[in-house]
């Protein structure tokens, strides 16, 4: 561990910006599963993107060797983390960048804004960022008069339609050719009114709009995909050259990247340049890929700038259950092959961070009680269809029960009354405890057909089990319970065992088994 | 105390824990099991499948395809420390016969401006080196491969690279690469999947790439 820490800060350090669920995430879900064309657009997107990964995924044949790879290199980093900061640092420092650290997004925008001021200019072009996202960097630049051009093509959609991506690789996915060709007419100043909706005029559309700024900008604002602590490397992989134009061409670069996407050396990028382009998008390799390393004297940006984000990393990091989910490299495997993800699409998690990462990520960065982020463990079915798919095999569904502990215990110690479920919970207790418990209750089961009616259905529940109800129904419970069928079958003569029709002895039956029939 | 001393501190507590630091297990491949042969198929393949145009001829012929290549276009422009022998075959520079283009040269002495190479038409230089099994062609910026600028503006792209420095998996390439280069890696011409997750090749990079593989 580092040299350098000095004290115990008493609370964890919570992160700020645009990580929070502002509505519950049920009530938000069920806003955007009425949106049609949502649905339709998202289930076409993640299923070929799913496909396509599988494909190149069933490609290789050490994928399985690479994960294990990948997971070990990112514990071993978050373990070291304070000595690999400091290790970048150094490097990057010395080969003539500059960093800055901020605690939260709060500060990191006002760095960024005084470097940009510091220029003296007023515009700067943006390659697609999470941090920035995270942080709110657009709308705050915005308000101190600075304007940000969005320049994948994706988040161009997006910023011209004054909306939010939904995805984190695929921005506009909630949006068809249509629709954005709309968009580009009303929205582009300088656009061809004959514009058709075909993706290939589309795209150069969108070049031809960007090209100017590309060539005039001077000052750039980029994330990135990794720091390599031991050389002080930074990586941004693309699809479009946006991200080229813009870590090239300007003269002042400026990197938001935060504390957890260092990565311990050089050759450890062999493994996530694996990893990453067949997990996001299904390709053996994205177009292109950017290295560098602070300034190199007359080839690119000469003034150039990395500030490291915490706002809540190191907060996720001290929830030792949940510290692995800093290990995500924004891949997106998991929302693509997420079912709830699928139907709701990324809007309704509230959170920069959606699908079933952002469901664990967003409260582990802001703390389980900011606003409603305490909804987002629940939205999941918990079938680990994330956890298969992970690169680097973070165990999303764990740490989704562990945060719905969470949430539980954190309205526990405000509530003192029990409250129904509490009470649930109690006779849940005491009907497991002991058989007689539970065979006691299950002589109720008639009751139930009973109530389920001639349809056989029950379509409404009493207080909190209504909750279940109010979506689905319940069917009539069978007329007599596993134990009271086993007892019954199990009057068999002596050394039977039932339903082989074969005797003990000889070789299918154990004694144990016919023992278990009479208990 | 400062941003940095106080993010320091708070990792030191996140970590309060002491958690151990795994032995990273490395039993992906990190050598190639496949004959040069093989690997040249390979990367062919790749780069076809990119809509990259690839041209395969023994070294002794890549000033003759150079030309070839680049009859028709007005203006290339090269890295300083582009071989010679491959500019061989193309008519000197300004006597623009017979469709030969301009070529302009971009060296430490003379960095050609944004708008110079806004006005150029193609780009030729070579690779540090190339990994088979992804179809991605690396430049270093070493004096073959120029400032990065210069393979990015151009809208075509015409690589050039030897077929010894085709490797199979990433780890080899890796290894051949210094960290600290300013690096572009390339799999195929600029592309974008963002409208429908539908494939257009040609965005913001060149929009043409032609690799002239040398054997």
């Amino acid at each position: 561990m580092s040299g350098t820490f000095l004290g115990m800060p008493a609370l964890p350090a919570y992160g700020h910006g645009n990580l929070n669920a502002t509505e519950p995430f049920p009530k938000a879900a069920h806003r955007e599963l009425g949106n049609a064309q949502l649905r339709a657009n998202l289930g076409h997107a993640t299923h070929t993107i799913r496909d396509k990964r599988l494909k190149v995924v069933a490609e290789l044949p050490d994928w399985e060797d690479m994960r294990d790879s990948g997971s070990a290199i990112k514990n071993a980093t978050m373990a070291q983390l304070p000595a690999l900061l400091e290790q970048f640092e150094a490097n990057f420092t010395a080969r003539g960048g500059t960093i800055h650290w901020a605690r939260d997004a709060q500060e990191a925008n006002e760095i960024v804004t005084s470097l940009v001021r510091a220029t003296g200019e007023t515009e700067v072009v943006k390659v697609k960022s999470m941090a920035t996202q995270e942080i709110g960097l657009n709308e705050y630049l915005e308000d101190q008069g600075i304007a940000a051009f969005e320049t994948d093509l994706a988040e161009l959609i997006v910023q011209l339609d004054h909306d939010k991506p939904s995805h984190i690789l695929v921005p506009a996915i909630h949006k068809n050719r249509s629709q954005i060709r709309e968009i580009f007419l009303r929205e582009m100043e300088d656009v061809d009114p004959a514009l058709t909706d075909e993706p290939a005029r589309l795209a150069e559309a969108a070049r031809r709009h960007l090209r100017k700024k590309f060539l005039t900008a001077k000052v750039a604002v980029s994330g990135a995909n990794f720091g390599l602590a031991d050389t002080g490397t930074l990586t941004v992989v693309e699809s479009e050259g946006n991200g080229r134009m813009c870590l090239t061409l300007p003269d002042t670069l400026i990197t938001v990247m935060g504390i957890e996407k260092l990565l311990p050396s050089w050759s450890d990028l062999e493994v996530f340049m694996q990893l990453l382009p067949r997990s996001s998008t299904g390709e053996r390799m994205n177009p292109y890929t950017s290295l560098w390393t602070g300034v190199t004297p007359g080839d690119g940006p000469q003034n150039v700038h990395l500030v490291l984000l915490d706002n809540g990393r190191t907060a996720a990091l001290a929830d030792e259950m949940g510290r692995t989910a800093l290990n995500c490299i924004r891949c997106s495997a998991c929302m693509n092959v997420c079912p709830v993800y699928e139907r709701t699409g990324g809007h309704a998690y509230g959170s920069t961070y959606p699908g079933p990462i952002g469901a664990i990520l967003s409260p582990l960065m802001t703390g389980i009680k900011s606003e409603k982020n305490n909804s987002l463990p629940y939205a999941s079915s918990l079938c680990g269809a994330c956890f298969d798919a992970c690169p680097v095999k973070i165990n999303i569904p764990e740490i989704l029960v562990h945060l719905r502990g969470e949430d539980v215990d954190s309205r526990r110690a405000t509530i003192k009354v029990p409250t129904q479920m509490d009470l649930m919970m109690k006779g849940a207790e005491w009907a497991f405890s002991d058989g007689a418990h539970l065979g006691l209750l299950e002589k109720g089961l008639p009751l139930g057909r009973l109530a389920a009616g001639r349809d056989k259905v029950i379509k409404k529940l009493p207080g909190l089990a209504g909750k279940w109800t109010r979506s689905r129904d319940l069917p009539a419970p069978p007329g007599q319970s596993f134990r009271q069928w086993w007892a019954r079958d199990h009057k068999a003569p002596d050394g039977v065992v039932p339903g082989t029709g074969t005797t003990n002895g000889t070789g299918t039956g154990s004694p144990t088994e016919s023992e278990g029939g009479q208990a | 105390m400062s941003a940095r001393e106080d993010i320091l501190n708070r990792i030191g507590a996140a970590l309060r824990d002491a958690p151990a630091v795994p032995d990273i297990p490395r039993n992906y491949r990190r050598v190639s099991a496949m004959t040069a042969e093989q690997r040249l198929e390979q990367l062919v393949d790749r780069l076809v499948d990119y809509k990259a145009s690839v041209f395969v001829v023994p070294a002794a012929e890549a000033a003759g395809k150079l030309a070839e290549l680049l009859a028709g276009t007005a203006s290339v422009v090269v890295p300083h420390g582009l071989p010679q022998e491959w500019l061989s075959a193309l008519p000197p520079a300004g006597t623009d016969d017979a469709g030969s283009p301009a070529v302009a040269v971009d060296s430490p002495q003379r960095r050609l401006t944004v708008a110079e190479l806004d006005a150029v038409d193609a780009v030729v230089t070579a690779a540090a080196v190339a990994v088979s099994e992804t179809g991605t062609i690396m430049l270093d910026g070493s004096p073959s491969q120029g400032r990065r600028i210069i393979s990015l503006v151009p809208d075509r792209h015409v690589c050039v690279l030897r077929a010894a420095d085709i490797v199979e998996v990433l780890p080899e390439a890796v290894a051949r690469l210094e960290a600290t280069a300013p690096q572009t890696w390339i799999s195929g011409p600029s592309a974008t999947s963002d409208i429908e997750l539908e494939r257009v090749e040609g965005v913001h990079g060149p929009r043409t790439l032609d690799v002239l593989i040398l054997q």
